[in-house]
This record gives C-alpha cells, structure tokens and sequence, in this order.
C-alpha cells in the first residue's frame, strides 16, 4: 500500500524528506483508475483509443467523448479525470488557435505537447491549485517537417515522444503487449495498429467483472489527408472481429496445451 | 472621431507619398527595394539614400535588414517604424527558433510582419519585403505594402522608386532565371528608379541568400548600370 503522507501530502506546493510531491503522486492514482488510452505512432500516421465505461445504460454512448481535436493535424485523447483532462485540451486549442494567428502555422505536436506540459507542470507548483488528474495523449502531423508523431503528457507535468505509450487503468498489461509488437524496430499501418489497439482492450476487459464499455478511436494519417478524425465504423467493426477472433483462437490454444499436461506418462 | 473623419478632416492624404504620414522632422526612407527569388535562393536589392525633406541625412544607409540566418527584409518608408518592426520581428522569430528546434519559415516572418503592419496600421507608415530561403518552399518573397496585406509573389518591387520602374520590371522578368541573371536583373531595375526618383540614389546594396551562406554586394554610385556616370 502507498506510504502515508504523513503531512507532507497536504499541499502540492510541499516536498516531502524523500524528495516528493505526494499530491501529483495522488493525481497519478486518479489516473490509473481510469480507463485504459492507448497511441500507436505508424508508418502512415498516429492512431489513439480510449475506453469509456458506460456506467448506466440510460447513458447514450456516443456523448462524452475524450477525444477531441485541438487544431487541424492535432488531437488529444485522454484519460483520468475528465473534467481536468478537458482543461487541459481546452488550453491545448487556446495555444493551438493563438499560434496559429501569431505565426501563420499549424502548431506541431512537439511544440503543443511542450505547452501542454508547461500548463500541467503550473498547477503541481502552488499552494491554492491542484494537479490535473489526467494524462493526456497528443498524435500529430507536422506540416513543416511532413512528420507525424505521438507524445504523452503526465499529471506531474513530464511529456515524452513516443513509439507507442499507455495509461490509464491497464496500462502495465498494455505496455507489455505493445512492447511484443516491437514497435519501435518494425512500425506498424495505421489500419493494423487499429486491430492491435482493439486486441489489446478486449483483452484486459473481464466480462463478469467491468463494466461494458465503448471504445473511441482517432487517426491523423494520409487517408485523412493528415487532418484529425474518427476511425471510420465499418473499419471500427471490422477490427472488433477480427480482435475477437484472434482471442478465441488464443484461449483454444491456451486449453490445448492444459489437455496435454492431463495426460498422464509411463 | 472615426477613421473615416479624420481622413476627410485631415488633406495630407492629398499631399506627396513621401511628406504624408511623417511627422515633422522625421526621417524617410524613400526607397527603391526590391526581391525576386531563383533556384535555391533569394536576391534582395535597395537604394541608400535616406532623406529629411530635400537634405539626405544618410547617402549609404543600408536598407536590407536581417531578420535570421537566411531572411531578410528590405525596408521602405518611415526610418524609425521599419526599424522597430524589423527588431520586433527578428525577436519573434528567434523565440520561435528556440521552440521549434527548426530555423523559421519565410513564410512565418512574412505572416508576422503582417501583423504587426495591419494591426498598427494606424500608427505606421512601412513597406517592407520578407524574403529568404527556407527548407519548406525554397526561395521565396512576399511583398507587405502600407495597409497591411501580404501577399506571396514571383518577384517584388517597392518604396517611392518602385512606381517608374514597373514596366520594366514586367518586361525584364522571366520564370527560371539563374542566380547571376536575378541579381543583374536587380541592379538593372534599382538603378533605372534612381535615376528618376528625386528619394532614390547613391549606391545599390544586394544579398543573395542562399543555404550555404549569404552574399552582400555593394555597386557604388559611379558604377551603376544606368545613370548619369554610366549614359
């Protein structure tokens, strides 16, 4: 169980005599309880999904969503608290905008995940704010340099370009499944980093104990004339299937190898 | 009062282009300047005479200012306000630099120029040209007169001197010219508005800007191409 702050836990703007600040540690907790965001950087793009548990079944599925776009080549999913993270996208479209008339340009996913970290670190440094509770996830087009990207941005306000990132509540499970595709020798399409990240999800969700859940999906990538959108339904469907497919295929595999082991050796 | 009133209240727009919108005592560059692109580059050429009224305060002012490693602006009207806006611009444009880990566009020179031109349109009395070289669009020049607007063009003439030397320049121009041939072109034409613009004169500054360095150039005022030493 975490340490007990023991005092030191009651402002962001205290360190405690190890050296941490216990309150973005807890806004790191909010995060992990929630639902699992995945991004994949591909050769052709970036793709992003978010799983949204759907708590009552009033709820119409669709709505609150957490993925938004924040410019033309730039998106953001994320997790956590979704309020917080809705801040900070909303701060990610002022800078997006206001670059935009400053300098004539489309923002570029560096410099949005560079702001957006600089406004996450601010509110782990006073005593009257709190830390974001939500980790926010940038995939972008570059329309200088012609290069997409993918980069994280973390509660305590640390943000890092990746090859294919987590978070959320099944993070650890997906890293490791994402690290088995060895991404960062052998990149992925966009349309089969689609597949994995819905292999992925159906994976770690247990049917008898979560929730059903919804599943949002973004790309950036040259179909989409590297502007921000939704993975198309019928593309969504297909990777559903073809992901439950290859998890039946798995568990039979699973209880042939147990068959084996029954039997018994002279 | 409006804008539109104070214009009819106040005659000066009926006055020279030189005298109006310049406050007493202040100094003009009443210019001849002037950008066309090439191949893998850019030629920027200016005049150097600098005038208060009928006394030339400078006779070899330098009127291409840079703004990065490989943009530059040349600078016509108000001495004082294309030099504050070229400050402002480089600033901006160094800060932008620092961010992107990249060196800026034309393009993102020119838009910020703009700005800063429209926005105080009011206040300034400027013509600039932005033009450079950068890894995005190659050679590149953009011609941001009075007003305010900016527009990207294949080549860009500008200042008091500019307007005696439009048909030549049309007639003289070509797609595809090479970088020797762009810069006598320049020379040529600067020379020609010289020596019909009472603001114009002296010598003819030019840089070539290229990737792998910039260029200035210098032809002094006996060695025109056209003109009084050269009939």
């Amino acid at each position: 169980m975490a340490s007990s702050g023991s005092g030191y836990d009651l402002s962001s703007s205290t360190f405690s005599p190890d050296g941490r600040i216990f309150q973005v540690e807890y806004a790191n907790k909010a995060v992990e309880n929630a639902g699992t965001c995945i991004g994949i950087q591909c050769t052709d793009g970036v793709v992003m999904g978010v799983t949204k548990p759907l708590l009552h079944k009033m709820l119409l599925a669709n709505s609150g969503k957490r993925i938004h776009t924040v410019s033309d080549t730039c998106g953001i999913a994320m997790t956590g608290f979704v309020p917080d993270g809705r801040q900070v996208i909303n701060r990610g479209r002022d800078e997006a905008t206001s670059y935009k008339e400053t300098y004539g340009q489309s923002i570029s996913p560096q410099v949005l995940s560079d702001r957006c970290a600089t406004f996450v670190h601010y509110f782990t440094l006073h005593g009257s704010l709190r830390p974001f509770g939500a980790t926010v996830v940038i995939g972008g087009y570059n329309a200088e340099t012609k290069k997409h990207s993918l980069h994280m941005v973390e509660p305590n306000g640390v943000a890092f370009q990746y090859y294919a990132c987590a978070a959320g509540k099944g993070r650890q499970p997906a890293k490791t499944e994402l690290e088995k595709l060895e991404l960062h020798k052998t990149p992925v399409t966009c349309e089969e980093a689609v597949k994995q990240i819905v292999r992925i999800i159906h994976m770690l969700h247990d049917a008898n104990k979560d929730k059903p859940f919804e599943l949002e999906l973004s790309w950036i990538c040259e179909a989409t004339q590297w502007k921000h959108a939704g993975v198309p339904q019928a593309t969504q469907k297909a990777a559903v299937e073809w992901a439950k497919e290859q998890l039946e295929e798995e568990e039979e595999d699973e209880s042939d190898d147990d068959d084996d082991e029954d039997e018994m050796e002279e | 009062m409006s804008r539109v009133e104070r214009y009819m209240n106040n005659q000066s727009h009926m006055e020279g282009a030189e005298s109006r919108g310049l406050k007493p005592g202040e100094v003009s560059t009443g210019t001849t300047i002037m950008a066309v692109p090439f191949e893998g580059g850019v030629v920027l050429g200016a005049d150097s005479r600098v005038s208060t009224g009928t006394y030339i305060a400078n006779r070899v002012s330098d009127k291409i200012a840079q703004l990065s490693d490989h943009i530059f602006c040349c600078r016509s009207g108000s001495a004082a306000d294309t030099q504050a806006l070229t400050d402002y611009v480089k600033h901006y444009l160094s800060q932008l630099a620092i961010e992107t880990g990249r060196q800026p566009t034309v393009k993102t020179a020119a838009h910020i120029m703009k700005r800063l031109c429209y926005e105080n349109k009011d206040k300034l009395m400027a013509g600039v040209i932005i033009a450079g070289w950068d890894d995005v669009e190659g050679g590149s020049v953009y011609n941001i007169p009075l007003g305010g607007s900016c527009i990207k063009m294949p080549f860009a003439i500008g200042g008091s001197g500019s307007t005696y030397i439009y048909g030549l320049v049309d007639a003289s121009f070509q797609e595809g010219l090479d970088e020797g041939a762009v810069r006598d072109l320049v020379k040529k034409s600067v020379a020609h508005a010289m020596a019909r613009d009472g603001s114009s004169g002296g010598i003819i500054r030019t840089v070539t800007v290229k990737p792998d360095g910039n260029a200035r150039d210098y032809t002094p005022g006996d060695k025109l191409p056209y003109g009084p030493a050269g009939w």
